[in-house]
């Protein structure tokens, strides 16, 4: 690969670097044209994500993204989000060429470059379409009033007689009279803020928005074009394969590297807790790394994957109410009926294909990397930290990511990376093995529900004490109406025996299968359908209409359908947008396989700014959730993680995804919602009573295993 | 090190290598050519799929000198100039990719599949694809692409 390729790795487009940490300076180094800059907290679009970064100056908070309408009338629109398959960089493109009556292929978008873009905290938590989207859209109007201003004067003629089309400001009298956006903008700077809160444009009116569309992307992607950070390669790199411990929190006791040292043309580095053998050649430097050889203590395990859930109960020592409404002992104490269960997930790893990778080189005193990140900020900060070298002299650049789901928003290979760069002088890529990323993923947390539910003979549920160990509050308000609700969160600094984080919608997997299939028992112990129970506890009237549209969609009669069949419902809400799903599921009674037949997805996002996006998206969701809720499991004991590739863990497959149908209820006069996360929460819950239904196995364990299946039989 | 020849791409190619290195890091590093992924390295997940005689195999389980002699290919060398194989054209056609990550390996074994058996029903591709994995859960998509594809190759009649 030649340097300027590498340089120009992604987009072709990318000329001008500047610097993202003072917005004076920044604006200045920007090149001509009609520059909008633009923040999120514009219109009070304030996120979590910002708030926990209050470090950072407003200065710099106060722009978070900027569209240029160039010279030569292309369009550059920057910002700190990254693109890792949930299809931003299409939809953002997309709400661009709507808003600004230009052609998709004049735009470019340059998303996560550290140099060239702002600052951003990441890309998790579905905020991308709901916080951006809209901004984009006021920026880009903002963008079109300005050409039309500079159109008039120049075509001499009031704004009110013109119009935007296809790049150009025409006449709409005379399509003759007409001027390109490159002509207005030609030897012009202006720079210019969002002054009017964004206007929505309707459905009816979109263009680009909601049609399938051939990104460049999709090219590059099917003809094996699309580079992602294990695919640079360097003049000079070396490869590094890292000695790792075979468990968590073990210690070096001896090492013994003559044998690695012995092969030709490597390099062995043994500095601060980072043993690694590299070479130009990957199966050389693999080779030298399994021939170091490495003495380990390792430390007594506290549980496994048997145990963990009586350790977490046992060890979980802090806790916070986080939802509390009437008296829950009162409301208990009256309730006519009492239903208690207890409710176990075990850990679930991210399993993007694409491993953790990082590339990097120095460049004088500067070193500039690629990395799989969900976070280049981040990843800036924490590879300038470990170096001990200023922000300035860290350069994150843009790249494919081989899928995030939350997986990648922790940095550890790019800090090894980094290191080894400047231990060796050379370029260096670190790409983790698959064991290696089943070793140092962030889990999603093994957790525990315990629930306990007061209802009435009528049906009306009176009280609903939910207690959750190690997953977050996320998504857990109720909306059952219940009277006396109370919702605590315990945990504990020693609970995990390796690292845990977030998985795609954090926490919202698990507690959603708990209440999901709780208010399944609640409903079957006193007879009633789960889909009626569910319509006579819920007032709010959007969720009402959710479930009336997942119930017309699927066609649901009742939860039982045939032999050996049953649906199953769950609601879940997250990053704003309301879910309904109706899974149909077949048991195989003798062996306790469960075969998927069919999911109806029903749910409120607001306005659904691209359909076909969030559709792609759902489907996504829905499939990588039955994997959690079918097979997946982390198998270990203590911090030493059996479970090291996909022979042993399997995630869902071409077989077992069944037809899936997405229904939207929607709204056109609301703001847009998350579309990234929500559906998958509801997968658990839903397989859940679905099994019950089609067999009669209750099964309150993620994953329901066959054994579960048939133990639960028994 | 031996020197070992092979077709790659409707190119011979000769390339220095210990006659048990691993293809996948032959052609990734020794050959640059970078579209075929790693995902596992042991077999089970398919992101390194290619051709070789038209068959679709797993570049990470096999020696380079097992394919010595025959044809291999890999994502690069199935459109010819700007022109896009039909199956590649499909999964474009249907969205059927995301983080695009495990899309070379798709579609490749999807290639080997309708070498194989031009006229598949749903469930052989089902089966066909069945090994190949994709975290951002396209499978349905995929299917798709390769259904639609291979009517088109069969100059739209399927039966
Ligand atoms: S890398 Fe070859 S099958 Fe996974
Ligand atoms: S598209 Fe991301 S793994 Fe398949």
């Amino acid at each position: 690969m030649k340097e300027n390729q590498i340089h120009q790795l992604y987009f072709d487009n990318v000329d001008r670097p500047v610097r993202s940490i003072n917005r004076r300076n920044f604006i200045k180094k920007l090149g001509g044209g009609l520059i909008i800059v633009f923040s999120l907290s514009s219109f009070a679009f304030k996120s979590r994500s910002e708030d926990d970064h209050d470090k950072r100056s407003d200065e710099e908070l106060d722009l978070n993204a900027y569209l240029r309408i160039k010279e030569d009338g292309t369009v550059d629109c920057y910002t700190g989000k990254i693109e890792m398959g949930q299809g931003v960089i299409t939809s953002l493109a997309q709400v661009l060429a709507e808003e600004l009556e230009i052609p998709m292929n004049t735009i470019n978008m340059v998303m996560g470059d550290t140099e060239l873009c702002p600052y951003d905290a990441g890309t998790w938590g579905s905020l991308t379409t709901r916080f951006f989207d809209p901004l984009l859209r006021a920026a880009a109007a903002e963008a079109k009033a300005e050409l039309l201003k500079l159109a008039s004067i120049q075509l001499q003629c009031a704004e009110s007689e013109l119009m935007n089309k296809d790049g150009f400001i025409v006449s709409k009298t005379d399509a003759k009279r007409k001027v390109s956006y490159a002509e207005l903008t030609k030897g012009q700077k202006i720079v210019k803020t969002i002054s009017a809160p964004p206007k929505l444009k309707k459905a009816e009116d979109f263009k680009t928005i909601g049609k399938p569309i051939i990104s460049t992307d999709a090219i590059k992607k099917v003809t094996g074009q699309a580079v992602y950070t294990s695919d640079i390669q360097l003049p000079g790199m070396l490869y590094a394969y890292l000695k790792r411990p075979p468990a968590h929190g073990a210690g070096l006791k001896s090492l013994d590297v003559s044998r690695a040292q012995s092969i030709p043309g490597v390099t062995i580095i043994n500095e601060d807790g980072l043993v690694a053998a590299l070479h130009n050649d990957p199966l050389i430097a693999e080779e030298a790394m399994v021939k170091m050889k490495a003495e380990w203590d390792i430390p007594e395990a506290k549980a496994d994957t048997i145990s963990i859930f009586e350790h977490i109960l046992q060890t979980a020592d802090s806790s916070r109410t986080t939802e509390e409404k009437g008296n829950v002992a009162a409301g208990l104490q009256e309730a006519e009926n009492i239903v208690e269960a207890n409710y176990l997930d075990g850990y679930k790893a991210h399993a993007s294909i694409e491993t953790h990778a990082a590339t990097a080189k120095f460049e004088g005193d500067k070193l500039v990397m690629w990395a799989s990140t969900q976070t280049p900020f981040g990843t800036r900060e924490a590879v300038a930290d470990a170096l001990n070298i200023p922000l300035e002299k860290v350069h994150i650049k843009q790249i494919f990511i081989g899928g995030g789901f939350g997986g990648k928003i922790y940095n550890q290979q790019a800090i090894e990376c980094a290191k080894l760069a400047r231990l060796t002088g050379k370029p260096v890529q670190v790409a983790w093995s698959r064991q290696e990323e089943f070793m140092y993923d962030w889990f999603r947390p093994a957790a525990v529900v315990k629930v306990k539910a007061g209802v009435q003979n009528n049906g009306r549920l009176s009280a609903w004490n939910f207690d959750i160990y190690c997953a977050g509050p996320r998504g857990t308000q109720d909306f059952y109406n219940i009277p006396n609700v109370k919702t605590q969160v315990f945990n504990g600094k020693n609970v995990h025996p390796f690292a845990t984080g977030a998985w795609r919608a954090p926490g919202n997997n698990t507690t959603t299968f708990a209440r999901e299939s709780h208010i399944d028992v609640v409903a079957d112990s006193l007879g009633m359908d789960p889909l009626e129970f569910r319509l006579l506890n819920i007032e709010d009237p959007k969720i009402r209409k959710t479930l009336q549209l997942a119930k017309e969609t699927f066609g649901y009669t009742a939860a039982k359908t045939g032999a050996n069949r049953g649906c199953g419902i769950a609601i879940g809400a997250d990053a704003g947008t309301i879910v309904v799903l109706v899974a149909e599921v077949e048991v195989n009674p003798e062996t306790g396989v469960v075969r998927p037949l069919r999911m109806v997805c029903a749910q409120d996002m607001g306005q659904v700014v691209n359909p076909h996006g969030a559709i792609v998206q759902t489907e996504g969701g829905l499939t990588m959730g039955l994997g959690y809720a079918l097979y997946e499991d982390i198998e270990f004991t203590g911090g030493a993680v059996e479970t090291q590739n996909f022979d042993t863990y399997d995630i869902a497959k071409f077989a077992v995804t069944p037809p899936i149908e997405c229904v939207f209820v929607d709204d056109m006069n609301a703001p847009p919602q998350g579309g990234g996360e929500p559906a998958i929460i509801t997968v658990g819950g839903a397989i859940a009573n679905a099994v019950y239904h089609a067999c009669g196995a209750r099964v309150n364990q993620m994953p329901i295993t066959p054994q579960r299946i048939l133990e639960a039989l028994a | 090190m031996e020197q070992i020849s092979f077709s790659l791409n409707n190119k011979t190619v000769k390339v220095e290598a210990n006659p048990n290195d691993i293809l996948l890091w032959v052609l990734r590093t020794k050959l640059g050519l970078t579209g075929t992924k790693y995902g596992c390295g042991i077999g089970f997940c398919g992101s390194c799929t290619i051709l070789v005689d038209g068959e679709a195999m797993r570049s990470c389980g096999m020696a380079v000198s097992e394919v010595a002699g025959r044809q291999v290919t890999t994502i690069e060398g199935l459109a010819i100039g700007d022109k896009l194989h039909p199956v590649q054209e499909s999964f474009v056609m249907h969205d059927a990719q995301q983080c695009g990550y495990c899309t070379p390996g798709m579609i490749m074994n999807a290639v080997g599949l309708l070498n194989n058996n031009p006229n598949p029903s749903r469930e052989e591709i089902i089966e066909g694809m069945n090994e190949n994995l994709c975290r951002c859960g396209s499978y349905r998509r995929i299917t798709d692409a390769v259904e639609s594809a291979a009517k088109q190759m069969n100059g739209g009649s399927n039966k």
